[in-house]
């Protein structure tokens, strides 16, 4: 290399960094550079009109000074000046400034993109290069606006330089991430497809990143790339290693083509051409045979090469899905790993077998590293490693392990590092529900969980474990004579108070009969922590002692005693004071039947999923809770009842039907224990015609439908929440007939005023439905008013016609704080829920399927699954969906079979349905075929949105 | 990859180079956390850790860290490669690099990170390739200038280390 490379002589540039770093003080530091940035303001400004090289050395001054972490609002234009000279060095550094330091003014953008047209066009290819190079470090969206249609056009011209080629590709990469509406797919699609022929090493490198990425959002078109791939593959897994030359790397052919194209199979299900797939089989067990083999080096750059691409390769083993014998080799290469010297690979092992572990062909190969993982939980020095182990663990859980995992996890808590504790409260949380046999285990590990770690025990956690022990009868008797022990401990957590209060609150009875566990003494127990909890503590075990009352009338006096002291009674908290204030007036004035009734048994909650789950999802980000997921767990862990949003605390509540809700209850889960009955008998009179007087919804509220999907196979839940807001519904559907329950809570601790709602069906479907019935708003005779921290209800009933596709709209208007609110919301009226199920043999199914050939009667969508392809959701959403869903009518077990028929007023439809789900693909196939061809059409479009 | 940082051992960024867009707040800051945290790692700990939704891959070659943010579906031991062979290039190019070839041509490290990397992935993995259009463009100059490039004088004595080659270790 010539000595001359090393700098351009810009003596002034070294001199002035020398100071730089020759300063004392960062105020010398700043000083010095005001000065340098004084003089280049005054050079820029001169008379004297500068030269090339002075020019570049002080836009190169400017950058050292913003890289050093300073602002520079100058010297942008000299920069440009610089794109235009024909001197290498100098357009060179006017491109790295740029880059650096993009500016959004436009008449610069202007300037710059105009300097990038002339190099793009100079057939230079060094200048077109760096101008390639300008645009993929800015990526800006006026470039792309600029470049995006001739970037293409230079990529795949026969006479472009290989160089230009490369950078060509990946400038088109970057501006295709940033802006992809503007890079259009053209007939040059195909031809980039061919680069990974090309001849020259380099030039297939940069574009199979390119492909790579076209081809994740645009898999049909790009998918002749596969089999070029699998050849390109192949004869780099051939080759001596000496055969790519200057590309190979330690030893390692091409590493890092091999790993992108590795990648890119990744982006397609495996290959369907019998020969193409034997061919990358082959290749994949030629990276693992070459796992074994003796490294060709000591180096560390060899091994990791070589790993890399066995990695990768795994990967794709994995996302087939479909290999057994090579997902068992995987399994046992990444075994070898565990117990590598090197960190590095026993991390990546660890990773990698958790995706391992969710596969069913290499879930037990995987537990049999069993041992060698909780070592690693328990023996890695690094942090980062040792989380790997746990979430190896978590995946790696089963009935057959699930007590030993638990144990383990739970003594790591005892000394895990804060970073994780949260998260592995979480996992040890839902493991236990999961593979519970005996709940007795479960309420166990709970309780221990909030002994060991009660901070990082997130309320979803102690609200999951009341859930089950209220909706489970046999374990309630166990779980109280347990949190009474707890109690005894001198310093318990917070949380133990709570599911102690709460437990006992409930249970309390079932261990009264022991002297060693009297009323009096329980209650002496809970109440000789009330001093040392916070307010919400406080507050539930208020609610425990008036359930002690009814439970225990012998501590009625004492109780009272308590609730009357000023400390209660008087107590500055509103929310307390009214508990302590309420119950001792429904103590005192209530007969024992209203008392018993009022304080009666919390009712199980209604099964939904798991809110602990749900929360690590949120934490962990979606796809990364792979392995267990709860209705799994349902159905391994047999009746596993539990509500999830509705917090005990606002179920607690309930007791004390008129207070205002506190502002954490969640508003849906009170209302939920509200008696379905409640709709006013006088429905009837109050029905009114909404379409004579609703009109249109105001124009000014966009249509929300955010919710709308969410309620196409569920009756139940909140439909809406805002900051101010929250709409609850519960519906109900009998034949033809509809009523749905609208709950608004006002969030807010402002009243709502000049609260309407209006409900209008667009279109057609004016005809369709009859009748909307609209009741507490519309009767008041004053300004209606929503208080803060209230709810009201809405009734709407319901009929239908005939078959529709359009919902009913929502408008809402109200006044907060002098503001209108205006809402449009859909309602989630669909055609399906008016759905009888049918029961019906194989052979009567199949019989009436062959009626229904008509073309039009059949509607078919394939789509990607969204959600989780988990046999028990899907057969909860088809059952939500109102259809009987019908066993051993297909022959293929994977697949769903339903019927049913939708009751409109004038006539009924019939509808057969059949969802084939593909694993590997992650992909679904939906058919259905209704006696009337809008049904179907409505019902496909509908449901290929729920899976 | 979404971005590259080379910092010192005192936690002085060297390098960076941004591949998403970020504004400078923000680049200020994630810079100032990452540096934070790996700077507080042990030399036996493993390369790579979870960042944010990120996984972040690093080195240390005598006083500089290099660092990468990749994206999940990437590959660590292949980008701590892509580390190596930029550090063998900036060896190549200088003779036995070190921190201070780094800092008193800073542009030249970027021009050939630019041309190895490209919008954060690979766009010429040779090095032969890599350093010939380098060198070709440094012909290009027509006013050649002989002037030396880093002279040994003005050094102060707190450089020690940023003048040791980054492959001593």
């Amino acid at each position: 290399m010539p000595a001359v490379s090393k700098g351009d002589g810009m003596r002034g540039l070294a001199v002035f960094i020398s100071d730089i770093r020759n300063c004392k003080s960062k105020e010398a530091e700043i000083k010095r550079i005001n000065k340098e940035l004084a003089n280049i303001r005054s050079k820029f400004k001169g008379d004297k009109a500068l030269d090339g090289y002075s020019k570049k050395k002080y836009v190169c001054k400017l950058l050292f000074i913003f890289l050093l972490g300073h602002d520079i609002d100058f010297g942008h234009m000299e920069a440009v000046n610089l794109l235009s000279s024909n001197k290498y060095t100098e357009k060179q550094i006017g491109y790295l400034f740029i880059s650096v330091l993009v500016n959004s003014n436009s008449e610069l953008i202007r300037l710059i993109n105009n300097a990038i047209k002339n190099d793009l066009s100079s057939r230079n290819p060094t200048f077109m290069c760096l101008a390639l190079h300008c645009i993929a470090n800015v990526g800006s969206r006026e470039m792309a606006e600029a470049f995006a249609s001739e970037i293409p056009r230079i990529l795949v011209a026969g006479d472009t330089m290989d160089s230009v080629k490369q950078s060509a590709a990946l400038c088109l990469l970057r501006l295709y991430k940033t802006s992809p509406d503007l890079v259009l797919m053209g007939e040059w699609t195909s031809r980039v497809v061919h680069l990974l022929n090309d001849q020259h090493m380099g030039v297939v490198t940069a574009a199979i990143s390119l492909i790579t990425c076209l081809s994740q959002k645009n898999p049909d078109e790009f998918k002749t790339c596969v089999s070029l791939a699998v050849s390109r593959l192949s004869r780099i897994v051939s080759s001596a290693s000496t055969d790519l030359q200057d590309y190979t790397y330690y030893f390692v052919p091409a590493p890092w083509l091999s790993c992108k194209l590795l990648r890119l199979l990744q982006c397609y299900p495996p290959p369907e051409d019998g020969a193409v797939k034997g061919r990358l089989v082959e290749c994949l067990e030629t990276i693992l045979n070459k796992a074994q083999e003796p490294p060709k080096s000591k180096k560390v750059q060899h091994s990791n090469a070589k790993n890399a691409i066995l990695f990768e390769a795994i990967s794709l083993i994995i996302h087939y899905d479909s290999e057994p014998n090579l997902l068992v080799r995987a399994c046992n290469q990444l075994g070898q790993f565990l117990q590598h010297r090197e960190t590095n690979l026993r991390y990546l092992a660890l990773e990698s077998m958790c995706t391992l572990a969710s596969s069913e062909f290499s879930h037990e190969a995987v537990k049999t590293h069993i041992e060698t993982v909780i070592n690693a939980l328990k023996t890695e020095r690094d942090v980062s490693v040792r989380q790997r182990a746990a979430d190896l663990l978590y995946a790696m859980c089963d009935r057959s392990n699930a007590k030993q995992i638990v144990a383990e996890m739970l003594s790591y808590l005892e000394t895990a590092d804060y970073s994780i504790r949260e998260e592995m409260v979480l996992k040890v949380a839902i493991l236990a529900e999961k593979y519970a046999v005996d709940y007795s285990w479960y309420v166990d590990t709970i309780l221990n969980l909030i002994r060991i770690a009660g901070d990082y025990v997130s309320e979803e956690v102690w609200y999951r474990v009341i859930q089950i022990v209220i909706n489970r009868d046999d374990v309630q008797g166990y779980a109280a004579k347990t949190v009474f022990e707890a109690l005894q401990a001198p310093a318990c957590h917070e949380n133990m108070v709570k599911v102690g209060g709460y437990i006992l609150g409930e249970f309390g009875n079932l261990i009264a009969g022991d002297p060693r566990s009297s009323p009096l003494v329980q209650f002496n127990l809970l109440h000789s922590k009330f001093h040392l909890c916070s307010v919400p503590t406080r507050a539930l075990l208020l609610s425990a002692y008036i359930k002690f009352i009814n439970l225990f009338p012998e501590t009625k006096a004492t109780i009272q005693e308590v609730l009357r002291c000023d400390s209660q009674i008087r107590n500055s908290d509103v929310e307390l004071q009214q508990r302590a204030v309420e119950y001792l007036k429904l103590s005192s004035i209530a007969s024992t039947d209203v008392l018993a009734t009022v304080l009666e048994e919390m009712p199980p909650f209604p099964e939904r999923e798991s809110s602990i789950l749900a929360k690590l999802k949120k934490k962990k980000g979606p796809g990364a809770v792979s392995v267990p997921d709860l209705e799994d767990g349902k159905r391994e862990g047999g009746e596993l009842n539990g509500g999830g949003e509705r917090g005990p605390d606002s179920a607690a509540m309930s007791a004390s039907n008129a207070s205002t809700p506190s502002p954490s209850a969640d508003l849906l889960g009170m209302r939920s224990a509200a008696p379905m009955s409640a709709a006013p008998t006088s429905a009837g009179s109050l029905l009114v015609d909404v379409f004579s007087e609703a009109g249109p919804a105001a124009p000014s509220a966009a249509v929300n439908d955010d919710g709308f999907l969410r309620f196409v196979c569920k009756n139940n839940g909140v439909l809406f929440e805002n900051q101010l807001l929250q709409i609850g519904i519960k519906s109900e559907y009998r034949q033809n007939l509809g009523r749905m329950y609208l709950f608004y809570g006002n969030k807010t601790s402002v009243q709502f005023a000049s609260f309407t709602t209006t409900v209008s069906c667009p279109g057609e479907l004016q005809s369709h439905i009859l009748s909307i019935l609209r009741l507490n708003v519309q009767t008041k005779p004053v300004e209606p008013v929503v208080e803060g921290g209230a709810q009201i209800q809405q009734v709407l009933n319901i009929e239908c016609l005939t078959d529709f596709s359009e919902a009913p709209l929502l408008n809402i208007k109200f006044r907060y704080g002098g503001a209108l609110q205006n809402l449009s919301l859909k309602l989630p009226v669909t055609i399906n829920k008016f759905f009888q199920p049918t029961e019906m043999t194989s052979h009567d199914f199949f019989q009436r399927w062959k009626q229904l050939s008509q073309p039009q009667q059949e509607a078919q969508k394939i789509f990607k699954a969204n959600h989780s392809m988990d046999t028990e959701v899907l057969k909860a959403k088809l059952l939500g969906l109102g259809t009987a869903l019908l066993d051993d009518v297909d022959p293929n077990p994977e697949n769903y079979v339903c019927a049913g028929v939708i009751q409109t007023k004038g006539q009924q439809v019939g509808c057969l349905l059949r969802l084939e789900p593909n694993g590997q693909a992650q992909m679904y196939r939906l058919t259905l075929r209704c006696s009337k061809d809008s049904v179907s059409l409505r019902l496909c479009e509908l449901l290929a949105q729920q899976f | 990859m979404q971005f590259m940082l080379l910092f010192s051992r005192q936690g002085k960024l060297r390098l960076q180079k941004w591949y998403v867009p970020l504004s400078d707040k923000e680049k200020k800051k994630i810079t100032r956390e990452l540096v934070q945290t790996v700077l507080a790692r042990k030399p036996k700990m493993c390369s790579f850790l979870e960042w944010r939704d990120l996984k972040v891959v690093y080195k240390r070659y005598a006083s500089l860290y290099f660092c990468c943010a990749i994206e999940h579906q990437d590959n660590e031991l292949i980008t701590l490669e892509i580390i190596h062979r930029y550090v063998e290039l900036l060896d190549k190019y200088f003779g036995s690099v070190c921190e201070l070839d780094i800092i008193f041509n800073f542009e030249k490290a970027y021009f050939i990170l630019d041309e190895f990397l490209l919008g954060g992935e690979p766009q010429e993995t040779s090095k032969k390739t890599v350093l010939k259009a380098i060198e070709q463009a440094d012909l290009l100059q027509e006013n050649v200038d002989f002037q030396m490039r880093l002279f040994a004088g003005v050094m102060v004595p707190n450089m020690v280390s940023e003048s040791s080659g980054l492959f001593q270790n």
